[in-house]
């Protein structure tokens, strides 16, 4: 890049004081690509309870960080961080902005995107820099397609696919420097309002960081299919998910989804059920390590993407699995 | 009270991996031959969500539904799905001037459309498109037309000039309020949709079908379209998929789980 270049900007979420996964993926990602065109890259966070926040991010790939540690971002609110964001964005002028593709990121980005006059690439994969520009790789048609798309104005906006890169391993030597930035917004300028927030906690391993992820589909039969594949995650400290098609039938929480319009999910190993292995379903645990599949259909769409296969009934393939990992555990 | 649905038609996002064909060359989808477009599903389903504001409102409440699509002029039946379920006009931008462009393009012309209607209270937009995939013009609208945006909604009711949505979070919901006018991006956590009663399918074909040129709202042939693209599309291709699938076989379920059972194992995982 040679037009305007002060690197790579990383908008890095951060929950009960931690930045999220991610975050720091990004922080990877934003090191590659400053390594080959120059510039620094910058992360922000917003957020109450941020105190030890600044050097995990420099420790992670950062070398500047901005700190907007205010209670008004206790909770994600796409339109209170946008005004401090567009002025962070202004001052510090990235040729690349990054963010997550998170459950806030896909609310923040395109609003962003919009006020910048910018373009924005959602739900990247890769982003490599050909001929000094940013090449971004998108999925796209539900997951069977991917697009290579450039843009003509800075900085390029990308949200930020997660799992797709890998975080790099934390150097405590690190130099960087930490700036604290205070608030601009107004709150009278507010034009929503939150007015009551429930969130289910979930019991258990948490989805995106279990070893062992078992999704469960239609194939299950009912909600009871559930019950066998929930025992087998608290055996394996794994945790369920499901596809959106048994999400729908309220089989399991919703919370429970994977894919394209639900969780991200990247374990060692993952059990699908009774899944038929829609795209979509595969644009949420595509980059698992290995991939197990059990179907009653011999041409499942599902056993292409599988390392190992079951042809099988899930009422009896499941309580039988249950069964072989409580005899090795004993 | 004036809604406005903005559609996009598609191809059928569910067909068989095997039945999808991309030209690599020309850098765009090869349409399954035979196959309708559909409306983009969350867009059908903030048709729904529209239909269901009416009928909450009753009919003293006058709620207008008008249906914005732009769309090659070639399939008018996703617009006329629109109408039989329920909406009572729509507007087409179909020339091929308004051709390509992307989701920039898309919205600044949706929202110069929606501006030109005129009092407009609420608009709503899928949370995504089916094809692209991408979720961002339903927002964009709404910074252009500078409105409050509310997304992934599952739930959408209108009182008193004010609009309370429930949005869908990764795990729970959070119950959120705008003054009108505002636009709500729909979530599949709306439900299902209606059917097309076979009176309101009698109907639509009579009810009006406006196409819009890029001057009736108020722009010229270099605001439209791919002429004012935003970015470039250098390539687009199926990946590739190599894995080969090595089946577990046995006598018994038990044989076959205890052999899953051994390689998690042997895999450290359990
Ligand atoms: C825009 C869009 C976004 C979407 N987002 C998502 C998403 O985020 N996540 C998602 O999961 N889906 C998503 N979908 C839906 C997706 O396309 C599929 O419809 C869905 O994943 C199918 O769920 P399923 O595999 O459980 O059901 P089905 O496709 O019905 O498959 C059931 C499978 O179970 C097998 N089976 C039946 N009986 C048995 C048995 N007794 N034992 C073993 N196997 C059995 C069958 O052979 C079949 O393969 C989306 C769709 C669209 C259009
Ligand atoms: N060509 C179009 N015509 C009308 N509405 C559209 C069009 N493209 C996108 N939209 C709307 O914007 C939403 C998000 O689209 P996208 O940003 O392309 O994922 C869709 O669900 C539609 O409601």
């Amino acid at each position: 890049m040679t037009d305007n270049n002060n690197g790579v900007l990383v908008v890095v979420e951060v929950l009960e004081s931690q930045p999220i996964d991610l975050g720091l993926e990004m922080l990877a990602l934003a090191r590659r690509l400053t390594d080959s065109m120059g510039g620094t890259v910058t992360a922000v966070a917003f957020g109450t309870g941020l105190e030890s926040t600044g050097e995990t991010l420099i420790a992670h790939g950062a070398d500047q960080v901005l700190i907007n540690d205010n209670s008004i971002f206790a909770n994600f609110h796409a339109e209170a961080w946008l005004p401090d964001l567009s002025k962070m964005i202004a001052e510090v002028a990235p040729a690349i902005v990054l963010i997550g593709h998170s459950e806030s990121g896909t609310d923040l980005a395109p609003r962003l995107a919009f006020r910048l006059d910018v373009d924005v690439a959602t739900g990247c994969e890769s982003i490599e820099i050909m001929n000094g520009r940013p090449h971004m790789t998108r999925s796209c048609f539900g997951g069977l397609a991917r697009e290579v798309v450039t843009f003509t104005k800075t900085p390029a906006l990308a949200t930020v696919r997660s799992k797709s890169q890998q975080a790099l391993p934390p150097m405590m030597e690190r130099a960087g420097e930490i700036k604290h930035v205070d608030s601009i917004l107004d709150e009278n300028s507010m034009r929503t309002r939150v007015v009551n927030r429930e969130t289910e906690k979930a019991d258990g391993v948490k989805m995106e960081s279990a070893k062992i992820v078992i999704g469960g589909g239609l194939g299950l039969g009912g909600p009871e299919g559930f019950k066998t594949l929930n025992e087998i995650a608290e055996l394996v400290d794994g945790a369920v998910g499901a596809s959106r098609a048994a999400c729908d039938l309220d089989w399991c929480p919703r919370s429970y989804q994977i894919g394209l319009s639900g969780r991200t999910v990247a374990p060692e190993l993952y059990i699908a059920v009774g899944i038929s292995g829609a795209s979509h379903h595969m644009a949420g645990c595509g980059n698992s390590k290995t991939i197990v599949s059990v179907n009653s259909d011999p041409n499942a769409e599902i056993f292409k993407s599988s390392r190992f296969g079951i042809v099988g009934n899930s009422q009896e393939i499941m309580p039988a699995l249950a069964e072989e990992i409580r005899k090795l555990k004993a | 009270m004036k809604i406005v649905v903005c559609v996009k038609q598609i191809q059928n996002p569910e067909i068989p991996s095997a039945q999808f064909r991309i030209d690599e060359q020309a850098k765009t989808l090869i349409p399954v031959s035979g196959l309708q477009p559909v409306l983009s599903p969350f867009d059908e389903q903030a048709v729904e969500a529209a239909l269901r504001i009416r009928d909450s409102a009753g009919e003293a409440a006058d709620v207008e539904i008008t249906i914005v699509t732009i769309a090659p002029k070639a399939s008018r039946a996703p617009i006329k799905a629109a109408l039989a379920l329920g909406a009572d006009n729509a507007v087409l931008l179909s020339d091929s001037v308004f051709d390509g462009g992307g989701g920039y393009v898309t919205a600044r012309n949706l929202a110069e459309t929606i501006r030109t209607i005129g009092d407009v209270d609420l608009i709503l937009a899928g949370r995504q498109a089916a094809d692209g995939d991408a979720g961002v013009v339903g927002l964009g609208v709404a910074e252009i037309l500078d409105i409050p945006a509310i997304t992934f909604a599952r739930d959408v009711q209108i009182n008193d000039g004010v609009v309370t949505v429930q949005r869908v979070l990764q795990d729970g919901i959070e119950t959120v309020e705008a003054d009108l006018p505002a636009l709500v991006t729909i979530s599949n956590e709306l439900g299902k949709v209606r059917h097309a009663s076979m009176r309101e399918t009698m109907r639509a074909a009579k009810k009006p079908v406006k196409e819009w040129m890029p001057d009736d709202i108020g722009l010229d042939e270099t605001q439209v379209g791919s002429s004012a693209m935003r970015y470039k599309l250098e390539h687009l291709y199926v990946p590739v998929n190599d894995i080969e699938c090595e089946f577990i076989g046995g006598d018994t379920p038990a044989d076959i789980a205890a052999t899953l059972a051994q390689h998690m194992r042997e895999a450290k995982l359990i």
